[in-house]
């Protein structure tokens, strides 16, 4: 479905990216983990088409994304694709109604039928657990959690093949991240997305992921099946970030 | 102060400036193209970019009609038209159907207009995404990209909050399926008058330096849900003077206990039908 | 009937008669002259010069006394009037290095080559009004030809501690004729300063100090005083000096911390203004600095550094004409209004009762 290789992204001296590769097919959900600084989330905006690089290839149900133009990626970035951020404040629109949040896409995506468009969004806020009664709130006054579920039915509307989700369980609370990650495990598997998941939370990796990436210094220091990097960590500091994890 | 003026006060640089901006603005109908707009000696907001535009088209043989809220007498009208008999002593007139050229701001005449007339719209803010997109390059981007979910969204919004749209004049509309464009502050009421209209309209929006058009003939939709249809309103009255049940109304106060009446707002069809 | 409150062609002769008595005032009051105005009240004429962006200070005194005195409306006045002028070619460069000083300051340095001139200024007098009559023109010595004086910012560039703005031929963008179009380049944001609105840039400036838009500056250098313009007319293909106008140029000082690319050193934030007004061109130079946040990799977060929303609203022309449109009628658009507003109270009432 993707895949990169030979991806290059320096910022001065420091290489945030150095010559890194990932393949990822439908319906599979990859984590890539690591500590801030990785590289983690500059990989996933190069995936995602939002930050050029020095040097490397991101190739998209054939096409090259790095060469496509801003038009063709806005169109993927509101059909084929969706993109997950850690802040749902960044996503929303909080002056704008729950609903309107939700039914943006589809009218993005030409949907002129209001009430079609409003049963669409009931039954995605729905989805998310969010009671459609609210659906003409503004979002502001909504729990973080909630916010976060928001930004997922908004994403998942128009049923994108392939998710990036930059750490979405970051900044909860603890029993809120739990919730979340069920409710994303739930949509995924019964959607077959294909994700690609940045987190430095090795159990939300485990939960989520069918293979894990581990990244350190802009390189790729191992990669596996989530089990098998999990239960059998081969590099020295993929078993640092296990123990560290078992530790805490 | 006539002499020591070009003809239509622009000198025929700035003119032909201007009328390369129409002829792009003509060939990609509701794009708004960027010009080099000149101070007027009328202030910005008060009609600059349609004066700009009809100094640009105007010759000696055209006949001027200058229209606000529809009417032929009010000040700032007056002040244009006697701006233009100044400066370029061309024949002014109020008759809709004598003018080659009719300048206006806020209103679409009541009387259906002809291929060989030229109606010039005073825009003050050309840009219809500004309320929900203020950066010029931003919303640049997004007719550039034919990003229009959001004036939707707003419309949703409308609809949600208050069980309909909430804009009554300066209806947004999509241009030959393509740009989304202020039809500048008409009331939603003209905005049916848009579309495959045979005269040529063009937009002139001095102090925001732009200039837009739609040619003649050309599917003007007023943006809306199929299933709350754009629907323009007027006052459920027919005028006090020539019984019009069809015209856009002005509503005037006669006293200070709720006595009301209506009139034509457009002056020139008021008139007709007062004298037929 | 109610159409004759439409007004009409009586009505505005009438306002325009009457405008004309109230401008002239007390007809027993000896009248004043476009001279006594321009040579007492020079500074208001440089202002009317600066935002009508036309460097004469005759018509810029014939307007401030047909606009009875308003500066905004006066440089109004003179922008549309020097607008109908023809464009006859672009000046070389200005060098305001070989400027013939009148007044020169430097904050930064306590003496440097061709010394303090502190000239004519408001600076160190005490704010009272003077009630007993003014003395008749005071003797002014002639001050002796300036020795040398080079810009301060060009003393620190000398010594590597400033970093240089890149020369470039380029003809820069002229905003008279091509108006604004982001991102607009340093040429057509200082342009489009010159002529703004001086207490729009004024508060911009100040906010910057205030803690909207990060400022550490310092008054490198502002200096007052004749300079040469030059054209180089096709026909003859070398310059010729064509007269000299009287500017204000302002050279603020600021730290930089440096990036991967740059080392830590003093960036400059530029002011010119045409005529004296040493207030406007600290001003310019202060937000002309703001500004360059994007090009020096600093956070765009104040209003000040936001190019768009400060070139955009600081010409006084544009916002006094669209501030003022809300006079004209808007019978039609409120009538609508009038219109949506019933709609929607009878549909909040039908579901109120039921």
């Amino acid at each position: 479905m993707m895949h990169a290789e030979g991806l290059v992204l320096r910022f001065g001296a420091v290489a945030a990216l150095d010559d890194v590769a990932m393949e990822i097919h439908p319906g599979e959900v990859l984590a890539i983990v690591g500590e801030s600084g990785s590289g983690k989330t500059s990989l996933l905006r190069v995936l995602a088409g939002l930050q050029p690089v020095q040097a490397g290839s991101v190739v998209f149900d054939g096409q090259e994304v790095l060469s496509l133009s801003d038009a063709a990626k806005r169109r993927l970035m509101r059909t084929e694709w969706g993109f997950i951020h850690q802040n749902a404040r960044d996503a929303l629109r909080l002056d704008i109604s729950a609903g309107g949040n939700v039914g943006e896409r589809l009218m993005a995506a030409g949907a002129r039928h209001y009430g079609r468009i409003r049963e669409e969004t009931a039954h995605w806020l729905r989805r998310v657990e969010i009671d459609p009664a609210r659906m003409d709130e503004n979002p502001r006054n909504f729990s973080g959690g909630m916010q976060q579920r928001l930004q997922i039915a908004r994403t998942l509307i128009t049923r994108p093949r392939l998710v990036f989700m930059d750490e979405p369980t970051g900044g909860l609370d603890v029993s809120v991240q739990a919730k979340l990650l069920d409710l994303i495990r739930g949509l995924v598997a019964e959607l077959g997305l294909a994700v690609v998941l940045v987190t430095h939370d090795i159990a939300a990796a485990r939960l989520l992921a069918h293979r894990i990436m581990v990244m350190r210094h802009g390189r790729v220091v191992e990669e596996g099946l989530t089990d098998r990097v999990l239960d059998d960590p081969r590099h020295a500091y993929t078993q640092l970030l296990v123990s560290s994890v078992l530790a805490a | 102060m006539t002499t020591g003026y070009n003809f239509a006060y622009l000198d025929e640089a700035t003119k032909r400036m201007i009328r390369r901006a129409l002829l792009k603005a003509i060939a990609v109908p509701g794009h708004q193209v960027p010009f080099g707009a000149r101070e007027m000696p009328l202030p910005y907001g008060w009609g600059t970019g349609g004066i700009q535009v009809t100094a640009s088209v105007i010759g000696s043989d055209d006949r001027l009609k200058v229209i606000d809220q529809g009417a032929d007498d009010t000040t700032n009208a007056i002040s244009i038209r006697r701006f233009f008999a100044r400066v370029a002593g061309v024949e002014t007139t109020e008759s809709t159907t004598e003018a080659t050229i009719i300048q206006t701001r806020h209103r679409i005449p009541e009387t259906p207009l002809r291929e060989d007339q030229v109606l010039v719209y005073q825009v003050p803010m050309p840009e219809p995404l500004f309320k929900l997109e203020p950066r010029v390059r931003e919303s640049t981007k997004l007719h550039a990209l034919a990003e229009y979910g959001l004036m939707q969204v707003k419309l949703y919004e409308d609809i949600a909050k208050q069980g309909e749209v909430a804009t009554s004049y300066n209806h947004p509309v999509i241009v030959d399926g393509r740009y989304l464009m202020s039809p500048s502050p008409i009331p939603a009421f003209d905005n049916p008058k848009m579309d495959m209209n045979p005269a040529i309209q063009l937009f002139g929006a001095g102090r925001e330096k732009r200039i837009y058009a739609v040619p003649p003939y050309t599917r003007v939709e007023s943006l809306d849900f199929e299933d709350h249809p754009f629907r323009p309103i007027r006052a459920p009255h027919a005028c006090a003077l020539c019984r019009s049940t069809e015209s856009y109304l002005d509503e005037l106060i006669t006293d200070d206990r709720g006595g009301r009446r209506f009139i034509c707002s457009d002056t020139d069809y008021c008139a007709q039908r007062q004298r037929t | 009937m109610y159409v004759s409150v439409k007004g009409g062609e009586q009505a505005i002769d009438a306002a325009h008669t009457w405008q004309a008595a109230l401008r002239r005032g007390d007809a027993a009051v000896p009248e004043v002259s476009i001279t006594q105005l321009r040579e007492q009240l020079g500074l208001a004429v440089d202002r009317v010069m600066a935002e009508g962006a036309c460097a004469d200070p005759e018509l810029a005194a014939q307007a401030l006394k047909q606009a009875r005195g308003d500066t905004t409306e006066a440089a109004f006045l003179l922008r549309a009037y020097r607008n109908t002028l023809p464009r006859l070619g672009a000046s070389l460069p200005m060098d305001t290095g070989a400027m013939r000083v009148e007044r020169r300051i430097s904050a930064t340095y306590k003496d440097l080559p061709g010394g303090q001139v502190l000239g004519p200024t408001f600076d160190y007098t005490h704010r009272l009004l003077e009630f007993a009559a003014p003395i008749a023109a005071p003797p002014v010595e002639a001050t002796e030809p300036a020795a040398a004086m080079p810009r301060v910012s060009d003393v620190l560039a000398r010594e590597g501690l400033m970093a240089r703005d890149a020369p470039s031929d380029a003809e820069p963008a002229d905003i008279t004729r091509d108006g604004l179009r982001f991102p607009a380049d340093r040429s057509l944001r200082l342009q489009a300063m010159a002529r703004g609105d001086e207490g729009f840039l004024l508060a911009m400036g100040y906010s910057t100090q205030r803690g909207y838009g990060n400022a550490h500056p310092f008054v490198g250098e502002i200096r007052i005083g004749a300079v040469s313009v030059e054209i180089v007319p096709p026909e003859l293909g070398f310059a010729i000096d064509i007269g000299e106008i009287t500017v204000s140029e302002c050279q603020m000082v600021n730290q930089f911390a440096g990036n991967a690319e740059a080392p830590p050193q003093f960036t400059r934030g530029y002011g010119l203004v045409v005529g004296r007004n040493e207030r406007k061109a600290m001003a310019v130079a202060l937000v002309d600095r703001a500004q360059r946040a994007p090009e020096l990799g600093e956070d765009v977060k104040a209003p000040a550094q936001d190019a768009e929303f400060v070139l955009y609203h600081c010409d006084n022309v544009e916002s006094t004409g669209f501030v003022e449109h809300l006079k004209l009628p808007h019978y039609v658009d409120f009538q609508s209004e009038l219109e949506k507003l019933r709609s929607l109270r009878a549909r909040w009432e039908a579901e109120r009762a039921s």
